[in-house]
Order: structure tokens, then sequence, then C-alpha cells
């Protein structure tokens, strides 16, 4: 039930729990009591809003950030990691397989912003050996949804 | 000047356009009109099955299959009546992949009725049986079935319709647009009616996979004596969202099957070979790509009825297909005016029960093959609509 009602979340968080618990056959107040417990656990960690930014000009543009890092005795990559993710410019952080180690989405209003966080900050980490920079030009689909195709309805007016 | 009046088939002249039509037509000169109308999956084929259909089309497979279908296709087919269905249909001489179920409607009613032949159909339910049938010089005999029968056929709705022309029972179920199921028990009983007599069954089970109930769907056929009196027809676009491929089967025994593929023979040939190819995929590795559509529809309908029952349009469990069929009485206006009143003043479009027989009068039939949000948004809509009426 918990993994159906995530999963009802991931979607759309707006539901409510009413709408939640018909869709799914069970008590409202069942829902309520699950979603509790799953922030309370930790596996729900927020509620927020998907939005087309590109639509807005000038007010957001973003960069994913490749850093190759030295990684500390007893501490690994969790260091530099946690130093990282402090920043409010920084919207993710990832540790890779592969070529390089930390993935990071830095957001900004504009490339310059970007581009100065990475010279001023990111690279001037101790432990920070390399940074690859790559602005994001579009956004196609974003948390599973499609950002640039048209709602348009394009089935046939039949008479079924 | 000629004279089109004296030219033009009498019965075909005399026929109703479908009464989905109209709403339809006043709905697109408007903006902003939100349907809860359209009767197909808003689904997109999986994507195997649309990759085995261009795959066939990079091999060059483009021409004419033989007239029954793919060989392949046909023990798919064979394979999904056993394992799904517990039917045993062989694919040597029991199966024919046809244009549609729609094909293997028409052909099927074609095969069997010849000119003064009885035909029971059950209303509400979808609109083609009736002119089909008077197409082939056949006699509709209408049944109603009610709301408080949860829209079945019982066995005496079918003994009084039965008379000694009665040549052909259709069974639309799961069933456009009611939503009712026939359980095992509920067909069991009309086969103990059938029994002894030469009555012939056309079940359409287009929407065999869209059960929500814990029962698995019954095919008719799968009925103690049923199998020799029944043909079956399916297909690949309600289960699979593959309703522009155009593709469907009819089963039936050899000695029935043989007469419908003449009829598909000369009308239609062979159905589209790419389509054929893709429905082989289909039918090979697709179970569990219905089975999160079938989830998803199951959630929207328990919205959907949900929100008619809350706004005070009372709605029985639709148990399959993807319609709810509520009921409007309460308002006190006919089918049509509800729809039509409703289009106008909420922009929301649904299609009146009497589009389905006169016995879907009272009713409206919404469809959720629709994302929650444009549901709830419907609903929201047509809650409007009642407190102001």
């Amino acid at each position: 039930m918990k993994y159906e009602i995530l999963k009802l979340l991931a979607r759309n968080a707006r539901l409510s729990s009413e709408e939640i618990g018909t869709m799914l056959d069970i008590a409202p107040e069942k829902v309520d009591a699950a979603i509790k417990e799953l922030e309370h656990d930790g596996l729900l960690r927020g509620y927020k809003a998907l939005v087309d930014w590109d639509k807005l000009d000038g007010a957001y543009v973003s960069a994913i950030i490749e850093l190759n890092v030295v990684p500390k005795a007893g501490l690994g990559f969790e260091e530099v990691a946690k130093k990282i993710m402090s920043y409010r410019e920084v919207e993710s952080v990832y540790l890779m397989s592969g070529v390089y180690d930390l993935n990071v989405v830095v957001k900004g209003k504009t490339l310059q912003d970007i581009a100065w966080f990475v010279a001023r900050e990111l690279s001037t980490i101790d432990s920070v050996t390399s940074t690859t920079t790559h602005f994001v030009m579009r956004r196609y689909k974003e948390m599973d949804v499609e950002l640039v195709s048209s709602d348009e309805d394009d089935r046939g007016q039949l008479w079924i | 000047m000629i004279d089109y009046s004296k030219i033009l088939n009498p019965v075909v002249t005399a026929m109703k356009p479908s009464g989905i039509r109209r709403f339809f037509d006043i709905a697109n000169t408007m903006d902003g009109v939100i349907s809860l109308g359209v009767g197909e999956p808003d689904f997109q084929t999986p994507w195997q099955i649309r990759k085995a259909g261009i795959s066939s089309l990079e091999q060059g497979k483009t021409k004419y299959t033989s007239n029954t279908g793919l060989y392949q296709l046909l023990e798919e087919i064979s394979n999904y009546m056993e394992r799904k269905y517990s039917v045993t249909y062989s694919p040597k001489d029991e199966i024919m992949v046809t244009v549609g179920g729609s094909e293997a409607i028409d052909a099927c009613i074609r095969a069997v009725v010849s000119p003064g032949d009885e035909v029971i159909i059950p209303q509400p339910s979808y609109v083609c049986y009736e002119p089909i049938t008077q197409l082939a010089g056949g006699v509709p005999v209408i049944i109603d079935t009610k709301a408080e029968d949860d829209f079945k056929v019982t066995p005496q709705l079918l003994r009084s319709a039965i008379t000694d022309k009665t040549k052909l029972l259709i069974l639309p179920y799961p069933c456009n647009p009611t939503g009712a199921i026939m359980e095992r028990e509920d067909i069991q009983a009309l086969s103990d009616v059938l029994e002894d007599t030469n009555i012939l069954v056309l079940s359409d089970e287009i929407y065999s996979e869209l059960t929500f109930g814990t029962k698995p769907h019954a095919a008719v056929a799968s009925v103690d004596g049923m199998w020799e009196r029944t043909v079956t027809v399916n297909g690949f676009s309600k289960a699979f969202s593959m309703t522009g491929w155009r593709l469907g089967f009819v089963c039936a025994p050899k000695e029935i099957l043989k007469q419908i593929l003449k009829i598909h023979q000369y009308a239609i040939m062979c159905a589209p070979t790419t389509s054929q190819h893709a429905a082989i995929e289909a039918l090979k590795s697709c179970d569990e790509d219905v089975k999160i559509m079938v989830n998803e529809y199951n959630m929207r309908r328990r919205l959907m009825v949900a929100g008619f029952n809350k706004i005070g349009l009372s709605c029985r469990e639709p148990k399959g297909a993807f319609y709810a069929f509520p009921s409007i009485k309460s308002t006190g206006m006919t089918s049509e005016d509800f729809c039509e009143k409703l289009l106008y003043s909420k922009k929301v479009a649904v299609v009146p029960g009497t589009a389905f027989g006169n016995s879907g009068e009272g009713f409206i039939r919404v469809s959720y093959c629709y994302s929650t949000e444009h549901i709830k948004e419907a609903l929201s809509r047509i809650e409007e609509f009642i407190k102001e009426i």
C-alpha cells in the first residue's frame, strides 16, 4: 500500500488523502497515517512544484558539473560532498560510477553566475582536481513530465 | 437528373446516424471544451509492439498474408485464449484475424443471419449490432437490461425474447456503455435457457482484459454448453491500446468459421500485415504493460465513480470496460437535454445514454480514458452544473 501511495504522490503531490484513498480503495485515514509514517521514516522528503523555468526569461539557467575529487582516507567522498551540497546554488549532488566522481547540478540566473560559482567555489576546494561544466540548453523532460509536448488530444472522434 | 432517393438502399438511408456524433459536432464549434466522450485508450501502444511493426516494415514484410492471418499470430491467439480464458480454439481452422473487432461482428452476423431471422440484442449497448443486423435483412429484437440487474441479461429477459425465428443472441460484455460484466454463473444461467435450441451466440469480448473484480473475465465459450454455439470476437484495440492498428480476431467452431472466412475473403482479403506482426509481439510479451494500464484504469474508475456519487448522480460500480454510466434521473432532465445543457453551460462533453438504445434514457456515458487531472476537472465542472440547476 505504501509503495502505491508513493507512486501516486511522486506523480502528483497535490492529490488529497481522500483522492488517494478512493483511487486505491483504502480509507483516507489510513492514507494519512501511511503518509505520516513515510515522512517520519524519511521516504517522503518533500512536496515541490515542477516549474518550467524556461518559460520565464532570465530566471533560471542550470549546468551539470563533473568533478574529479581525491577521496579522503576514512571519509571517502562524504566530506567533500557535504561541503558542496551546502551551497544554495547546488541543486543536486550525486556520486557517480565511471570516469568522474561527483555530478553536481548548479543553478543560477545567468550563465555568468554559474561560471563564477564554479571558478570561485567548486574548483578552489582542495580535494577537487578538475571540473567540467555542461550548460543545459533545453529541458525536454523533467521528473517524468514532458515539458515540450503539446497536450492536444489527437484521438479521432469516432461514433463509438 | 439522377434521383438518389431511388438508388440508395432504403435500409441504409433509414439508418440513424450515431447519437454520439451530434455531440462531437456541437463540441467542435466551441472553445475550451473538455470531453469525457472518447471511447479509446489514452495510452500509447507499448513501444515493443510499435517496434515490432516498424521492424516488419524494415524487413519489407508488406505483402498480403493468408486470408485467415499469419499462422504465427493464429498460434499466439490460440495460446492466449487458452492461457487467459481457458477456451480451446485450433489455429488451423477455428481462428481468423480481422480488421478490428468490428469486421468480425459484421462478418459473423452476415454469415449467420438470413432475411427474417431474429437477432436478440441487449441494450444499452454498443451501437453497431442493430444496423448490421438490419443490413443482413435480420430483425433486431431488443431486450432492455436494467440498472437493478446491473445491466445483465437475465434468463427471464432472454426467455421472453426467444421465438422460433431467433437465430442469434448478442452478448456484449464487458459492456460499452454500462461497464456491466456477466459472471460465470450469469452465463451458465443463459446456457441453461439456450440448451436444446438452435440459437447461436455472438460474444463481443473486446473489453475482456479490462475487468476490475477479483474474478477474471469469464469467456462465454468457456461456460458449459456454450462453446459449440458461440462465436467469440476479441481484438487488440482496447487491451493493448492499439485502436489505430485496426486488428481483431474471431474464434468459432470450424463449421461457422468456414462461412465467416468466405465473407472476409471477398470483402477484406486479409487484415493489415504490419499490424499482424505487431500483434504477435503484443501477445508474446506485453502482459506486464496490460497490467499497468488496467491498474491505471482501475484507479481512475474509482475516482470517477466516487466523484459522481458525491455530486449526487448515483453511479453503480462499473466492473468492466472503461466507462461509467451514472444516472441523471435525479435532475429530472432527459439524457439528451442534460448533455446539451452541460455542454453549453460548462463545456463538458459526455454522451447521452440514449445513444446506446432507448433503455439508456436517464443515464450518461462517461469514459475514464483520461488523466486523473482531466477527470477531476470534468467532475468539478459537472458538480457546478448540478448546483446551478
